[in-house]
């Protein structure tokens, strides 16, 4: 039987305020365990939530770049459930009245076809802590750094209909937060986070089947891999006369296995309840209206600037407008090499494979932008051939400094004087007098292919280090008469 | 010297008649000497009281103290005490001492208040007798046998015995005018929002509300003219101007439009308490005042919606008492959920177990729009009926509890006859008015307290009322035998 895979996707997507939603301590990652948590974040009783002001700001920024409906009046609700690192034992979420509405993002495929998905709502909440089952000797520890760190949940439709698609909605949701500068989009850092619903039905059929959720996917790669895995389990659960049961599953990346975490019947009654100890927060059309005005320049945008001001293919367009730390190393390469199209080689050629190489993001790049583009300028000024350019990038990777100095201290000027260069052909075609009548008595067309054994010499008594334009318009001029 | 009033200390202080050390030793001994038979205080802070008078004897020396500089005074065992063991009457918090002061008991310190300890109360402020506390009930100082209301009912009998001229105490239901009734005191429970919630541990709230216990509405004034504050801490705080609550104590209340809500005076009000009541609306009619019968329509339906909201509040705002960062932890937990259940099992009392069950209940799946919303709806219709009732008149009147003091497990079987206790009350921490209770008379030698409810922020006018009321009459210096 042919299969239809429906997937919605539950994100939650870290917000990059300083302080807590609900608390002034600090949100920064990385800090001892228990150092940034404030009495509020412990729940030490008499304290209560002040809600985070930017939090607002930066998921109304959210709605509007989603082309959603900002609520107006937008109530926290209080999630009961009991776990150690949740230390209110309830979540302070939004259910019924989130801040943002239903609104939309469209999605690029590998086809070149354009797929709208849509969000259902976005609401704020709160982080829980993490509670750490190493290293304790059979008890857990729990960390509540990030106990209260401020989180958007991004809920979509169950719009989309394989891996492929639901990754390529992730990424785009990744380009978006990260150019609305509202999340770090630190995957690794758990700054976003996908559960993934997951359910099949016979092709042509309406009805959903019944969903799995599989939580807490931190990288696209491992969000790929759990959506191959989970529709091949569903459809041979499915095709060997099983039925699906509604569960949580959780995917190891490490040993690329699921398993089930629990399931429906286990889970929890939340009893949601409006927090008292918060008021609904009023949002007026003259706060949105500023927001508005204060929103950096989306991905859409970045694309269509790129290729009708910076004269980019659709395609390299595409890729660095996606995502806002890799369109702002661009911009900058591009700005002071004034070569776009080349820093966009270079970007999404030697740098993206060195970073992918290494497995860090371009904000760990050690080669800086304007390191780039000092490579980029020796490389369009004929200093160095494209040949010698991939040995300067790689020292400049390796940390031996800025183009010119690789260039200097490796001795790797390109020669093209033409003086210099017309004595090398001339003595070449004094010690080969062989090939070169072979050469001037062939038919036009073969040239081409026989010149390659004169370029070689040529290359070979310089050093590598001829301009091959240069080059081989001293050859053709005096081989061929 | 315990027979002052705040306002004679403030005087007296100024006058070097004694100095705050001079006052807060004479106090300490009271407590130390008297409490025995009340057990109204959980903590006495001796060392940090004399400390903290010494330092208001020096601040009061360079002539710029503020008013209330050097004054004793008892906060009920809500509020967090930066180190000072800050229990809630429960066994889940005996060993709790907080790193932090409540926001009223940071201005209280501002003010160079001193604290003379930390009072006794129902189990996270759950009971109108004191009967649920952790450290044993407190005693009606006019009947030893008796209750003296709750759950603030170590404030309430700390200043009717005389062994704290007034106490911090709060109120959900009734906590305060209940007790302060039974005890013969004036209670005053502000507007909710007037008085900062940080640091007061949470029983509901949305009800939830600070307030004072005193022997005079002077006194209360005084004192709330340091509580109130606006405060970013807590969101549901009131950004309003805080008039100075003593300006317009001596205003005349002629003219003053008094409701009488018919719904006040009917079945379940025991003959003496009406008479009482009546006798002193009487007085304001000497006063000047007019009566007026009003209606509040929905009074029948505010126990019921109060015990579906304030348990389910109570339900979450309790979840944070789990074993795990503080408080009270079972001994040996095999796991996870036997650290929860037994932590819980044993650190909570029957009543604050019955509370959080009656809101889980009421909150679950299938439940809520059926209890929780349907709450929420009379609760708006209850305060319309107050909204409607202030367009008529100024201030509405009527008992503050049923009867009098009523002897200890009496009601103890029957949860919802402890319940209508605060039958009078209830409403208005729904609405969020301020209410006072002031004494009108004395049945069977047990006090009587007439309740004043308000209008949204109109503090100042009904502590003029009582002011006037007490100018007049002289239930509120009467003292329990033996006390003088």
């Amino acid at each position: 039987m042919e299969w239809e895979t429906v997937i919605g996707l539950e994100v939650h997507v870290q917000l990059a305020t300083r302080s807590k939603m609900f608390s002034g301590a600090s949100t920064a990652f990385g800090a001892e365990p228990n150092t940034q948590a404030c009495a509020i974040d412990l729940a030490m009783p008499g304290t209560l939530p002040s809600a985070n002001a930017e939090a607002f700001r930066m998921a109304t920024m959210f709605g509007l770049a989603i082309n959603a409906e900002i609520n107006r009046r937008s109530i926290f609700e209080r999630k009961n459930y009991f776990y150690p690192d949740l230390p209110k034992g309830y979540q302070t979420t939004q259910l019924a009245r989130p801040i943002v509405g239903a609104g939309y993002l469209d999605i690029t495929l590998s086809s070149g076809d354009t797929k709208r998905v849509r969000i259902h709502h976005a609401h704020l909440e709160e982080d829980a802590g993490k509670s750490l089952h190493e290293d304790f000797h059979g008890m857990s520890g729990i960390d509540l750094n990030r106990a209260g760190t401020p989180l958007i949940e991004v809920v979509t439709e169950p719009d989309m209909r394989s891996a492929e698609e639901a990754v390529a909605f992730a990424k785009k949701l990744h380009g978006l937060v990260t150019s609305l500068g509202i999340c770090d989009g630190e995957m690794s850092q758990g700054s976003m986070r996908f559960d993934v619903n997951i359910s099949i039905r016979p092709k042509g059929e309406e009805k959903l089947g019944t969903r799995t959720e599989t939580k807490n996917l931190n990288s696209f790669k491992f969000m790929e891999e759990a959506i191959e895995l989970e529709i091949e389990r569903q459809i041979h659960v499915l095709e060997s006369g099983g039925k699906i049961v509604q569960e949580t599953r959780l995917y190891n990346g490490d040993t690329k296995k699921a398993r089930a975490m629990r399931s429906k019947e286990d889970s929890n009654d939340y009893r949601y309840f409006p927090c008292p100890d918060l008021l609904p927060v009023v949002l007026d059309e003259a706060y949105i209206e500023d927001v508005r005005r204060q929103m950096p320049e989306l991905p859409e945008a970045k694309r269509a600037r790129y290729i009708a001001d910076l004269g980019l293919p659709e395609y390299d367009a595409g890729i660095l407008s996606g995502d806002a730390a890799t369109s702002a190393y661009f911009e900058e390469a591009a700005r002071l090499s004034g070569q776009p199209k080349l820093a966009a080689n270079w970007v999404m050629g030697e740098i993206a494979a060195q970073l992918n190489r290494q497995e860090i993001s371009i904000r760990q790049c050690p080669i800086t932008a304007a390191t780039l583009a000092g490579l980029i300028k020796r490389l369009e000024d004929g200093t160095i051939s494209s040949k010698m350019a991939k040995t300067v990038f790689e020292a400049m990777w390796n940390g031996e400094g800025d183009a010119d100095t690789v260039i200097e201290t490796k001795g790797l000027k390109q020669v093209s004087d033409s003086g210099a260069l017309e004595k090398i052909v001339d003595d070449i075609i004094a010690n080969n007098p062989q090939q070169v009548a072979n050469y001037r008595g062939a038919a036009e067309d073969k040239r081409p292919k026989m010149l390659g054994f004169f370029v070689g010499q040529a290359m070979k008594a310089s050093k590598g280090q001829a301009n091959p334009q240069e080059l081989n318009r001293i050859l053709l001029e005096k081989l061929g008469g | 010297m315990h027979n002052l009033t705040i306002a004679q200390m403030i005087r007296e202080l100024r006058r070097k008649s004694f100095s705050s050390v001079e006052l807060t030793e004479h106090f300490l001994q009271r407590i130390e000497r008297l409490d025995s038979q009340y057990n109204s205080f959980v903590s006495i802070t001796r060392d940090q009281a004399l400390a903290q008078a010494r330092a208001a004897d020096a601040r009061l020396a360079a002539d710029n103290a503020p008013a209330l500089c050097g004054i004793p005074l008892a906060h009920k065992d809500i509020f967090c005490t930066n180190g000072v063991r800050t229990s809630c009457g429960s066994k889940m918090l005996d060993n709790f001492v907080p790193p932090y002061d409540a926001t009223i008991v940071e201005n209280y310190l501002r003010d160079g208040v001193v604290m003379l300890g930390k009072t006794n109360m129902d189990e996270f402020a759950m009971g109108s007798s004191n009967e649920t506390s952790y450290y044993g009930p407190v005693k009606n100082p006019w009947a030893l046998n008796c209750v003296p209301g709750g759950s603030s009912g170590g404030s309430a009998a700390s200043v009717a015995a005389r062994i704290a001229p007034a106490a911090t105490a709060s109120d959900t239901g009734g906590s305060i005018r209940q007790p302060a009734s039974l005890c013969g005191i004036t209670g005053i429970k502000p507007t909710y929002g007037r008085v900062s919630r940080w640091g007061m541990i949470a029983f509901a709230s949305s009800l939830d509300q600070a307030g004072l216990m005193t022997r005079t509405a002077e006194d209360a004034a005084l004192l709330l003219n340091t509580m109130a504050s606006f405060d970013g801490k807590d969101s549901t705080c009131v950004d309003e101007p805080i008039p100075d609550y003593t300006a317009n104590l001596n205003q005349s209340i002629s003219g003053l439009k008094i409701g009488l809500p018919k719904e006040y005076f009917g079945e379940g009000l025991s003959e003496g308490t009406a008479r009482a009541v009546e006798e002193a609306v009487k007085t304001f009619e000497k006063l000047g005042a007019t009566v007026h019968s009003i209606s509040l329509p929905h009074s029948h339906i505010a126990v019921p919606a109060y015990y579906v909201i304030a348990p389910a509040e109570c339900s979450a705002n309790l979840s944070r008492f789990d074993g795990v960062r503080y408080g009270y932890r079972c001994e040996n937990p095999q796991n996870l959920e036997d650290l929860y259940k037994r932590s819980r099992s044993e650190g909570f009392g029957e009543e604050v177990k019955r509370r959080i069950m009656v809101g889980c209940y009421a909150l679950s799946a299938g439940f809520y729009d059926a209890y929780y919303a349907k709450a929420q709806k009379a609760r708006r219709l209850i305060q319309q009926d107050f909204v409607d009732a202030f367009k008529q008149v100024d201030v509405i009147m009527g008992p503050t509890s049923p009867s009098p003091a009523f002897e200890f497990g009496s009601k103890g079987k029957d949860p919802v006859a402890m319940y209508l206790e605060d039958i009078y009350t209830i409403a208005t921490n729904l609405a969020g008015l301020p209410g006072m209770s002031i004494p009108c008379g004395l049945v069977d030698n047990k006090p009587v307290g007439l309740q004043i409810i308000g209008n949204y922020f109109a503090e100042a006018q009904m502590l003029n009322v009582a002011h006037q009321f007490q100018q007049n009459t002289q239930f509120h210096e009467l003292a329990p035998a033996g006390i003088q």
